[in-house]
């Protein structure tokens, strides 16, 4: 069996198993919903809630989006900044490290009294996604290879022309790793306030929806809702991956399949 | 050190040069860089050669005495520089890296193109505008590091031991092409080595020079017509390796006294 297959083959062996065994035991020891639902329960639970656990799942994706686009025009951006002052860069980093050590779970109810609540959303997955997309941004700016940096000095390149035509391609590779991570962050971001939020008795996200179906004991709502946010999850993993890959392709290292 | 002939491009004069962590790199350099001749700096490593090529490029400030340009300092817009690595951009292909120089002097790209191809051409590598430097063998690296440097039609070209990193085949094949293309473009050359072989094998002068600190110890003029393959098992290449190898050790010996 070759590679490729194997890769797709043996988790989805995993998985079945897994869905198999989960089913065995509901059944054996007839677990009633409430407590733990059958895989089959799940998906027609999927199925039949499926209006609005769909427009729930917009309504997190749209802040995760946002969430990751405001994340990496801020971590470039600032990244960009720091590398061209030193003055900046010390003055605002430590702010940048607590902003991120700072759990957004504890931040998340005092951004939710003091902004609208669709910002305040939005504001968490901004601060749990940025950080990555500047500290990666940072490495790579820093890390251009010495000989050609002295190359362009000596060709007598203005600092436009360096920061453009050398250090950001060179910190491509780390940028586009940063923002990986920072896709995965942003939902997390978004799912933590959405939960904060929830329980102030308002909005439609998919992390809501759990919340709320926990409080009326609809468990299989609330699976189905999981599954949906792990879909969504992967999703947007796949697609960053898809696009470093296309980025990378025909230079980086980490791109290329090598023949043995 | 007799000046004879024309003016030198550069002239080199008391330099020295002591780092940051107070290591003496150069102490005293006096070099002179003459119109088209092909000068070779040679010396154990260590010895300040590659400092000595940093600092005339512009790329290193001296500690002390100067560096002075025939020309005036605007001459330094003239020089060509080859790393002891190709030194490549690996986001773009062959003809992005070629095309730098001049990006950065604010050409365009499609009027530079037939500059960039003409320049290709003389290093061999026509057929790989479009390839990426991860394609390319070692050596092929170095030619298009080399047709890089040479894109600007530099007055001087500063090398600093460009083909240490290669195989001997490959050496001993950029070595036959860059002599030939010295002849051709007749332009100057500053190469930086640690080879005696290779050293009288491409230059019509070799300055040989004592390690820490870095000075002249000894200069040989190779005045050859014929260099090409069958130079290199010639009697008279034998001779001026042997020569060579001499100042080389002697130059290591006070070194090691001073």
């Amino acid at each position: 069996m070759n590679e490729r297959v194997l890769r797709i083959v043996a988790p989805a062996c995993v998985l079945a198993l897994g869905v198999v065994l989960w089913d065995f035991i509901v059944r054996i020891n007839s677990i009633p919903p409430y407590i733990l639902p059958s895989p089959g329960l799940v998906l027609s639970t999927l199925v039949a809630d499926w209006p609005i656990l769909w427009s729930s799942l917009l309504a997190t994706l749209e802040t995760t989006i946002e969430g990751l686009a405001l994340a990496v025009v801020g971590g470039i951006g600032l990244a960009m900044l720091f590398n061209q002052s030193r003055l900046i860069e010390h003055s605002l980093y430590p702010y940048a490290v607590i902003l991120q050590v700072t759990p957004v779970v504890a931040v998340a109810p005092l951004l939710l009294i003091y902004l609208p609540q669709q910002a305040a959303v939005l504001a968490c997955a901004w601060i749990v996604a940025f950080f990555p997309v500047l500290a990666n941004t940072t490495l790579g700016l820093n890390s251009v290879d010495h000989n050609l940096a002295d190359l362009f000095r000596l060709y007598g390149a203005s600092r436009r022309q360096v920061l453009w035509e050398l250090k950001l391609p060179a910190a491509l590779p780390q940028m586009l790793a940063g923002i990986r991570i920072a896709g995965g962050l942003s939902l997390i971001g978004a799912v933590v306030a959405e939960i904060a939020a929830g329980s102030a008795g308002a909005g439609s996200g998919l992390a809501y929806r759990i919340a709320e179906s926990g409080y009326r004991l609809n468990i299989p709502r609330m699976f189905a809702a999981l599954l949906l946010l792990s879909f969504a999850g992967i999703a947007i993993f796949a697609l960053l991956s898809w696009l470093t890959h296309f980025a990378l392709r025909r230079w980086h290292e980490s791109a290329l399949t090598r023949e043995s | 050190m007799a000046s004879s002939g024309p003016a030198p491009i550069v002239s080199l004069r008391g330099v020295g040069k002591v780092f940051g962590n107070g290591l003496r790199a150069l102490d005293g350099l006096d070099l002179d860089v003459r119109e088209g001749e092909f000068l070779s700096l040679l010396g154990p490593s260590g010895c300040g050669k590659s400092t000595a090529l940093r600092i005339i490029a512009g790329l290193s400030e001296p500690s002390q005495g100067t560096v002075t340009w025939r020309d005036g300092a605007d001459a330094r817009r003239g020089i060509g520089f080859v790393f002891q690595e190709p030194t490549l951009m690996p986001w773009t292909t062959v003809f992005g890296n070629v095309f730098l120089p001049l990006k950065l002097a604010g050409a365009d790209r499609a009027a530079a193109a037939p500059r960039i191809m003409e320049t290709l051409s003389r290093v061999g590598l026509t057929d790989f505008a479009e390839a990426y430097p991860r394609e390319l063998s070692g050596g092929m690296r170095m030619r298009v590091s080399i047709a890089r440097a040479l894109v600007t039609a530099p007055r001087i070209l500063l090398m600093d031991e460009p083909f240490a990193a290669l195989d001997e085949i490959t050496r001993f094949k950029l070595n036959d092409d860059l002599v030939s293309l010295w002849r051709e473009l007749r332009m100057t050359v500053v190469f930086v080595t640690h080879s005696g072989f290779e050293s009288v094998f491409l230059s019509s002068r070799i300055v040989v020079m004592t390690p820490r600190p870095g000075r002249v110890s000894n200069e040989l003029v190779i005045d050859t017509p014929n260099r090409d393959a069958k130079f290199r098992t010639s009697a008279e290449y034998a001779g001026y390796c042997r020569v060579t190898s001499e100042a080389l050790h002697a130059a290591m010996g006070a070194g090691a006294a001073a």
